[in-house]
């Protein structure tokens, strides 16, 4: 227990006496996510809103003044007709228009088809996303209101159908996207690499024939050299939850601890596969090079991180399936952005666990009490 | 102590061992001289336990180096070729880690390395990056004798370190085997060589011989002359077109120059002479280690 006591010391004196080392792992999930998400999000306040509105009755100039209400929007402009809100956009002055059906408090007297059309700018997803959630919330506020005036049997058979069409960008991709992205490429980078890399320097500077021939069992010296960055995933795990919530606004919608498990096997899987690496190479530039070229770009390219998977071919789908970022970043997605609870990543969940365990399995098979 | 049988080990293409069996006795310092490429490498990798053989047997002290593996990694200190420590550690938490590492403390077995440790003390909160050459190298000794093995395997330890150092450390190795400890150690220098009790010269994966270097010496058979002109250059090849000569090899200021019985050094004089060499001087001179290296080696080749 002293050896691997001390041999944990030394892996952390490594890290600390490494100025790179200490960048690449305290830096790098924060400039990637300040990158990828905080530097195309914007203000909101005060946004112009163009309105459509035939039917003028109660119920629209109620939701119209309600939207001004808000400190979020401001009403510029009345359109004489639907066709005029393209122009509206390109001007560049309205951010968002919303678009009545003639008739409307009828039509939800009725029950149906009162619907409202929400039109936002999608080539500035962020915003567009948050203005459109916040109108969303005026309406289901004001809907909410009519229910409980009305009674709650009336107000079930009455919907406000709100409708959303992004322009431009109908796919959506901002940094609620790219928070778990991030989350999935900094845990698999830091710990495969790192791990991969620091096991692999070992044996290219003879420190490793050394070790060997200690009475250190080799399964040990892994497990040392896995712990601190182990630990330090979890200080960047924690980094990047805080950053999101605080600095990118993307909170925890659905479930902490969902999320903290599913990272812990994330980050056992990573290392896993760093250990897989290093028992393969016996140079840094290649444990590098493996852990860069083949973790790092399928990660960003196909793991759904930047590009759909239901968009991909069926090749490229398959490739994806077979990526641990991938269901990580699912299982992220469901937990963060779409608020569900632990058990809605019990599949992702399961695919992870038995990845991390197929991956250990190979590693400890691969690695060698000799040198070759 | 060490007991190896007709080792035998492929690299690809080449041969690093072929058939290398030999025996060092307990206590004794034994040497394995050859050049770069002779495969002193590949025989302590084996010896160990970190490399198979691919046929053969080694056992130190009745212990199989490739089945009880476990058992003998806690009774070798082993000092591999390239044998770097950890360049970003000071030279107090090298050798602490490393201690540590073999299940032993500093304090307890600091009787064994205060000879070495010493002098590197005034160092010790220095990385040993930060170090010299020679400086590494005591401190990599300290580090594979802090646990007190039984047996020392050390691989070109001096390799790169400058001449007053490698006295020092060589005067080292004298006094741990003085206390006891079996030492193996290689070396491409022929002049260590007599520093050891008994040595081996390696050559392509092959022993030439194996005995103490006097005796080495003592088997030299031809007569050896020291040959110096004043045009050193050209002097090399007219001394090897001469019938009589042996063989001719350079050897800093002079050639050494190995003739059997029949050429006597009046008649080497004229000859040179005759090819216009100026102010020639030939002297007997008793052969070295390099001159039984160049000979069996040369002997090895045309076998």
């Amino acid at each position: 227990m002293t050896q691997f006591v001390a041999f944990v010391k030394k892996e952390f004196r490594h890290i600390v006496r490494d100025r790179w080392t200490m960048l690449i792992l305290l830096a790098l999930p924060v400039i990637m996510l300040l990158l990828f998400g905080y530097a195309i999000t914007t203000e909101v306040r005060n946004t112009k809103v163009a309105i459509y509105d035939p039917s003028d009755d109660v119920m629209t100039r109620n939701i119209v003044e309600r939207l001004s209400a808000s400190e979020y929007f401001e009403v510029d402009r009345l359109l004489a007709s639907p066709d005029e809100a393209e122009a509206a956009f390109k001007g560049g002055e309205v951010g968002l228009v919303v678009l009545f059906p003639d008739r409307f408090a009828e039509k939800y007297a009725r029950g149906g088809e009162a619907q409202v059309l929400l039109e936002a700018d999608g080539s500035d997803p962020n915003t567009a996303t948050t203005l459109v959630s916040y109108a969303k919330g005026v309406i289901a506020a004001y809907q909410g209101e009519l229910a409980r005036s009305a009674g709650p049997a009336a107000a079930r058979a009455r919907l406000i159908d709100t409708q959303v069409r992004l322009l431009y960008n109908p796919e959506l991709k901002g940094a609620y996207n790219f928070v778990p992205g991030v989350m999935g490429m900094v845990l698999m980078l830091i710990c495969a690499m790192m791990t991969s890399v620091s096991i692999a320097r070992e044996k290219e500077k003879g420190t490793m024939e050394v070790l060997l021939v200690s009475p250190l069992k080799p399964f040990l010296i892994i497990v040392a050299k896995a712990v601190p960055y182990f630990a330090l995933s979890i200080l960047n795990l924690a980094t990047i939850l805080v950053f999101s919530v605080f600095v990118l606004g993307v909170p925890v919608e659905g479930s902490l601890f969902g999320l903290v498990l599913v990272s812990f096997v994330f980050i056992f899987l990573s290392l896993s596969v760093g250990l897989l690496i290093s028992s393969m190479v016996s140079s840094q530039a290649a444990a590098l090079l493996i852990s860069g070229m083949a973790l790092m770009l399928p990660v960003l390219l196909i793991s759904g991180m930047m590009f759909p998977i239901e968009n991909m071919p069926f090749f490229l789908r398959a490739l994806s399936a077979a990526l641990p970022a991938r269901w990580y970043i699912a299982a992220v997605k469901k937990l963060m952005i779409k608020g569900l609870g632990p058990y809605s990543v019990a599949r992702e969940l399961a695919i992870l666990s038995a990845m991390t365990i197929a991956i250990l399995a190979a590693s400890l098979r691969q690695f060698r009490v000799r040198l070759e | 102590m060490v007991v190896a049988r007709e080792l035998r080990r492929r690299y690809g293409e080449t041969d690093a061992l072929r058939g290398i069996g030999f025996e060092v006795g307990r206590g004794e310092l034994f040497g394995i001289i050859g050049p770069d490429g002779a495969g002193k490498t590949t025989l302590f990798r084996v010896l160990a336990t970190l490399l198979l053989a691919d046929s053969g047997s080694a056992t130190i002290d009745g212990l199989d180096v490739a089945r009880d593996y476990a058992a003998l990694r806690r009774r070798l200190g082993y000092m591999p070729g390239r044998f770097s420590l950890y360049q970003d550690l000071t030279v107090e938490e090298n050798l602490e880690f490393f201690a540590t590492v073999f299940g032993a403390t500093i304090e307890a077995n600091y009787a064994l390395v205060a000879d070495i440790y010493r002098q590197l003390e005034p160092f010790k909160k220095r990385r040993a990056g930060a170090l010299s050459g020679g400086m590494k190298q005591k401190l990599a000794l300290c580090c594979a004798l802090i646990h007190k093995p039984e047996l020392l395997l050390l691989d070109e330890p001096t390799t790169g370190v400058d001449p007053v150092s490698r006295k020092e450390f060589w005067d080292m190795l004298g006094r741990l085997n003085g206390q006891g400890i079996t030492i193996l150690v290689s070396t491409p220098y022929m002049d260590e060589a007599g520093l050891c009790d008994r040595i081996a010269l390696m050559q392509g994966g092959s022993f030439l011989d194996v005995d103490r270097p006097a005796g080495i010496v003592a088997k030299y058979p031809h007569a050896l002359w020291a040959v110096r002109a004043s045009r050193m250059s050209g002097l090399l090849g007219d001394l090897r077109d001469k019938a009589g000569v042996l063989s001719c090899f350079a050897f800093g200021d002079s050639h050494h120059v190995a003739t059997d019985g029949s050429l006597g050094p009046a008649e080497l004089e004229r000859y040179l002479a005759s090819r216009g060499h100026e102010s020639i001087e030939i002297g007997r001179i008793e052969p070295g280690i390099e001159d039984c290296f160049m000979d069996l080696a040369g002997a090895g080749e045309g076998r």
